[in-house]
């Protein structure tokens, strides 16, 4: 590595430096404020049963569906009091993980 | 190579005793009874490498993928047992499929044998890993809990769940090189100390950082001629005046030490910190820097592990630490704070503070704040702090403190921007050098560069007979 070689600035509490950024540095991910309305998967699996619909209102707690994944069934809970914006898969349907399944409102 | 030729190439020519040859397993399950596995797939025994004595074991691919039954882990407890009682250290050439299933528990009790022993054996014998094939599951834990663990390039693979699992598991596809080849070892995980591109480089390596160390925890390690650093490295034109600037810290520590010579450790991992062991008149030296070339040469997570490990070995081994600072602080941002930074920076204090070694810091320009505090000052009982008079410690960097302090003056001014550079420059000419801190008696001698090694040396001989007490206690409480 040498100096000229891809020099670039970093930003610190103490000021800003000419420097390299290391590998690992540039790979790293920004932070994402989660959204507590947005329903995601969080392993990839099977919508085994969809219990709620469009435009009903859930209290906190209530089953929304039933998530197969790794042999076992994951009830998917109501996180707050809401009403359901959208349905965004289908029974039987095989989402990846992050996939956007409920959309509440 | 296979197994027996790895030692052979390893070892000093015609050194190597094998021992345990005719070990045989019991396993009278799944059709194993009539199954005969040469030395039960792992060749053990002692040997002399630059004419020390040395135990040693490597796993035979070739025998049962070199899976792990309880007679091939109670061949490498016993040759670490031996290793343990004569003082002298054990090298593991790791080349296994993992656990050999057909034993069931049986297998599972030897790797634990294995880590038992290498919790016993840690500060007492240096433990060196060498991973040359597969290392999956279980048995990555001895690597992780030895000094210093070696990999090749295309060939060491190490992870605690595969590819497939992890497939399986998460949706994740992989290859086995990206989740766990030695690149990643060497560069992101920081399992690995010392990447090769090929095995006979991987020997080269560990030949030479065995000279560097002691047999044991209560010898040290064969000194070698005195010979004066290369004429090369002009340690006085080294170093930009504008702490701002980056240059290679590498080059500093190479116009310090003898000939020159500096083996870094974890030189892919977190790099802006830079370790490793040269010699100082002849007797090793372990040396900490920050790189100002990567990163800045802040505190991050990986680097506040790097340091911490590598300065606790030291202490472990009676190996004095040189601390080279040029720190601007610790790395901002929400991964390094969900990650941990603070229990992780925790490290540092505790490995500096703990350690009894002689310590001897050069503060050569950055020492701001808590990283200032971290990087063995004399609040950790650095035994000499030398600052160069480059050096800049202070609470924190000029534009931070001069954006707090005079904060209502700068706002109230007619150009604010203005303001604050005339502030700035204030708070630089008055703090940012060593002589506030020299003082208060923090800093024992502003020194020009081209002193440096004559005090290092120095300090090195009024501190071979250091002693330091602690209260008694079984054992502190690190946050690891």
């Amino acid at each position: 590595m040498s100096e000229q070689d891809k020099l670039t600035q970093i930003a610190l509490e103490s000021g800003t430096y000419d420097t390299h950024l290391s590998r690992k540095f540039m790979m790293r991910k920004p932070y994402e404020k989660q959204d507590p309305r947005l329903i995601k998967a969080v392993i990839p699996g099977v919508i085994e049963s969809i219990a709620t619909a469009v435009g009903r209102r859930v209290k906190q707690g209530d089953d929304l569906m039933i998530h197969e994944a790794m042999k076992m069934h994951n009830r998917i809970k109501a996180p707050l009091d809401a009403r359901i914006k959208a349905v965004l898969v289908n029974v039987g349907e095989k989402v990846v993980k992050g996939q956007i399944l409920i959309e509440m409102e | 190579m296979t197994a027996r030729e790895r030692i052979a190439a390893l070892l000093d020519p015609g050194s190597f005793h094998e021992y345990d040859l005719f070990v045989e397993h019991n396993c009278q399950d799944f059709g194993m009874g009539s199954k005969e596995l040469h030395a039960d797939g792992v060749i053990t025994g002692t040997g002399t490498m630059s004419g020390q004595p040395v135990c040693i074991y490597a796993q035979d691919f070739t025998v049962a993928g070199g899976s792990l039954g309880i007679m091939h882990a109670r061949k490498i407890t016993k040759v670490m047992d031996h290793a343990i009682n004569l003082g002298i250290p054990i090298i593991g050439i790791n080349d296994s499929g993992g656990a050999r299933i057909q034993e069931g528990v049986n297998s599972l009790a030897g790797y634990g044998e294995i880590f038992y022993r290498n919790t016993l054996a840690s500060g007492v014998i240096p433990q060196i890993s060498v991973i040359l094939g597969p290392c999956a599951g279980g048995a990555v834990y001895s690597p992780a809990l030895t000094d210093f663990v070696f990999v090749v390039d295309n060939i060491s693979k190490m992870f605690i769940t595969g590819p497939e699992v992890v497939k399986t598991v998460l949706g994740e596809e992989i290859s086995m090189e990206d989740l766990g080849g030695a690149r990643v070892q060497a560069e992101i995980s920081g399992n690995a100390h010392f990447f090769a591109k090929s095995e006979q480089e991987c020997f080269d390596q560990i030949k030479t950082l065995f000279s560097y160390l002691p047999a044991n925890n209560r010898q040290k390690a064969v000194p070698v001629a005195v010979k004066k650093p290369k004429s090369s490295y002009k340690i006085e034109n080294l170093v930009p005046k504008d702490s701002k600037i980056p240059f290679d810290v590498r080059d500093i520590v190479r116009s310090l030490v003898d000939d020159s010579e500096f083996l870094e450790v974890y030189e892919l991992f977190a790099p802006n910190a830079v370790i490793g062991f040269g010699r100082i008149n002849g007797e090793t030296v372990g040396i900490i820097c920050n790189q100002a070339l990567v990163l800045a040469g802040v505190l991050d997570i990986d680097a506040s592990d790097k340091i911490a490990r590598f300065v606790r070995f030291c202490d472990a081994f009676s190996i004095p630490l040189l601390t080279l600072m040029d720190i601007p602080g610790y790395l901002p941002g929400s991964d390094q704070e969900h990650a941990g930074v603070i229990r992780h920076g925790a490290k540092v204090l505790y490995a500096y503070s703990e350690a009894t070694v002689p310590k001897i810091t050069v503060i050569l320009r950055k020492a701001y704040g808590g990283g200032y505090i971290a990087m063995c000052s004399n609040h950790l009982r650095a035994d000499f702090v030398f600052a160069w008079p480059t050096a800049e410690i202070a609470v924190m960097g000029p534009e931070g403190a001069a954006n707090i302090i005079f904060r209502s003056e700068i706002q109230a001014a007619e150009n604010p921007d203005e303001m604050r550079k005339i502030k700035v420059k204030e708070y630089t000419d008055k703090f940012a050098n060593p002589y506030v801190a020299a003082s208060q008696g923090f800093v024992d001698a502003v020194i020009s560069p081209e002193e440096t090694r004559a005090y290092i040396v120095h300090a090195l001989e009024v501190t071979k007979n250091k002693s330091e007490t602690r209260p008694t206690r079984k054992h502190g409480t690190p946050p690891f």
